[in-house]
């Protein structure tokens, strides 16, 4: 059975439709990627996944979005309980700026309850070595999560996602902000990871998508154009507008 | 210099009328600066000369003497105004923050435009209103003038003004941390809590100490709730004494001994001002580093 799967989704900004029907359904531990160009919907549509859509204000969503079986948006389930399972890490690196870099780290696990001290620290310490920042700061514990490059930031949050151990991990754009050495330390990254969580990642940029994902998903204008093996988008799209995109012909 | 494009030569030097006119107008400028501040110069340097000519033990050890007796002091009025102020704040405080949050995390229906444009009336009502619609509701209520409608009679004039600097610091948070904390499972209370007011933490701390200030000066509002006392008064439901109301008792009176202690109460209250407001004005200054 797909971890993820999306059927006849579609998603608005007040009376602005910005998803039409979308059809998509995610394996569990692949990464899959969303390109196309800007405002195609990619990011409203990985916003869905975890029920951010509708934290803008005036957004709405209609269809269905099956995680492990379950429909997500089914009135009885709460959304913060399907975004401790679903993480996501955003555009820009956001550590909350009152919080140190260890602390940042466990922020999503102080909900769990009361745990040890020793037991925060330790999977802090998990998570900040998953997201390979382990080495760059463990002297430095203490201090506030702003104080880091904009790489490590971004990394500071992909361990704030992974501390609470989620199924899926959602990446909207992640390197975008980044300059190119750290775009490729995140792109290692999300390599890694795949063999642990599913990873759905939207990139602007096809290379990477070509690089870190199993599967791409084309998108343009709210609609799925195709949806496939990333070898397979790459180099024999079906549709002719991939194929356009792909080889770099608009967007 | 490239010889080949620009047909436009850009003149080299600046008409003298343009010069006189750039001239003209920086004068004019600082000139308003210079009048606006002179005025406020020349209150600050009259309170301090007057006022620190009048501190003394006295001023803060002796409560109000008849003017025929030397030694008089002010103690019963600072006492009473550290309590007056101290319930404003007590209830201003929850009800200004929250009503901050409320309008900044939760403020897009109807409710929130009623109540954003009650705060925006109630910021612009003259304080004897606010102060006669007190004594109307609480002194007669209550059968007696006291600190307790004092202070509520301050909460109306503080409240307004904590709720909208509140909402506005909460406003300067970026969307991108709530976005964080949500995305992590936090309940939105929660990011609140957690994220939203720490991160706009000096600024909030700045909205309470702006309102405390306002507060501290108010006249017409105590002149009308809390009537004024020459002894100490510890029973929130008794007459109290506060400072403005004893400036403006005094600066009125023929004897020189009781202007004089006007003069230390203005200085009091100058300093107290200034303190909170140069408190305030530094944390928003440290706040807007760390945020950007």
């Amino acid at each position: 059975m797909r971890e993820i799967d999306v059927s006849g989704l579609s998603a608005w900004f007040g009376s602005k439709q910005v998803l039409r029907d979308i059809n998509l359904g995610i394996e569990r531990g692949s990464a899959t990627a969303i390109i196309g160009p800007s405002g195609c919907g990619k990011s409203t549509l990985i916003r869905c996944l975890n029920r951010m859509h509708e934290e803008v204000r005036g957004a709405h969503v209609e269809g269905k979005v099956l995680f492990d079986g379950e429909d997500i948006y089914d009135p009885r389930v709460d959304p913060v309980v399907i975004r401790r399972r679903i993480g996501m890490v955003f555009q820009k690196p956001n550590p909350f700026p009152t919080m140190s870099i260890l602390e940042n780290a466990i922020a999503g696990l102080k909900l769990l309850g009361r745990l040890p001290k020793a037991d925060l620290q330790e999977r802090g310490e998990q998570a900040l070595r998953a997201a390979g920042l382990w080495e760059e700061v463990k002297d430095r514990l203490g201090e506030p999560g702003g104080r880091l490059s904009g790489g490590q930031q971004q990394r500071l949050c992909i361990a704030r996602a992974l501390a609470v151990e989620p199924d899926v991990l959602l990446m909207d754009e992640p390197a975008s902000a980044l300059d190119p050495a750290s775009t490729l330390r995140i792109e290692e990254l999300v390599t890694e990871l795949k063999d642990r969580y599913t990873v759905v990642i939207v990139t602007h940029n096809m290379q990477q998508a070509a690089r870190v994902a199993d599967w791409t998903l084309f998108m343009l204008y709210g609609e799925v154009v195709e949806f496939g093996p990333t070898n397979k988008i790459f180099t024999t799209p079906e549709d002719q507008r991939t194929e356009d995109y792909v080889t770099g012909r608009f967007g | 210099m490239s010889a080949t494009v620009s047909t436009f030569e850009m003149p080299r030097t600046i008409s003298s009328q343009r010069r006189t006119k750039d001239r003209l107008f920086s004068i004019a400028l600082w000139a308003s600066v210079v009048i606006a501040l002179v005025p406020l110069l020349l209150i600050v340097y009259r309170v301090v000369r007057l006022g620190v000519a009048a501190i003394s033990v006295n001023l803060f050890a002796h409560t109000a003497l008849p003017a025929s007796l030397p030694g008089g002091g002010l103690k019963q009025a600072f006492l009473g105004t550290a309590m007056i102020v101290g319930l404003a704040i007590a209830f201003s405080v929850p009800l200004g923050v929250l009503t901050g949050i409320f309008l900044a995390e939760y403020g897009s229906g109807r409710i929130a435009a009623v109540v954003r444009f009650t705060a925006e009336i109630l910021l612009s009502i003259p304080s004897i209103v606010a102060g006669a619609f007190i004594w109307a509701l609480v002194v007669v209520a209550l059968g007696n003038f006291s600190a307790l409608a004092a202070g509520i009679a301050l909460t109306v004039l503080m409240w307004p003004i904590m709720a909208r600097a509140t909402e506005e610091v909460l406003r300067l948070v970026p969307t991108e941390l709530r976005e964080g904390g949500l995305a992590l499972g936090y309940p939105r209370w929660r990011v609140i809590m957690r994220i939203v007011l720490p991160t706009a933490g000096a600024g909030v701390f700045t909205a309470i100490m702006l309102a405390v200030a306002r507060g501290l000066g108010e006249t017409a509002p105590v002149l009308l709730t809390a009537l004024g006392n020459d002894f100490v008064s510890t029973n929130p439901l008794k007459p109290t004494d506060a400072v403005p109301l004893r400036v403006y008792n005094y600066a009125q009176s023929a004897y020189p001994a009781w202007r004089a202690l006007a003069w230390g109460g203005a200085l009091m209250l100058l300093v107290g001002v200034l303190v909170l407001s140069v408190t305030a004005r530094m944390l928003s200054i440290r706040q807007q580093r760390r945020m950007r």
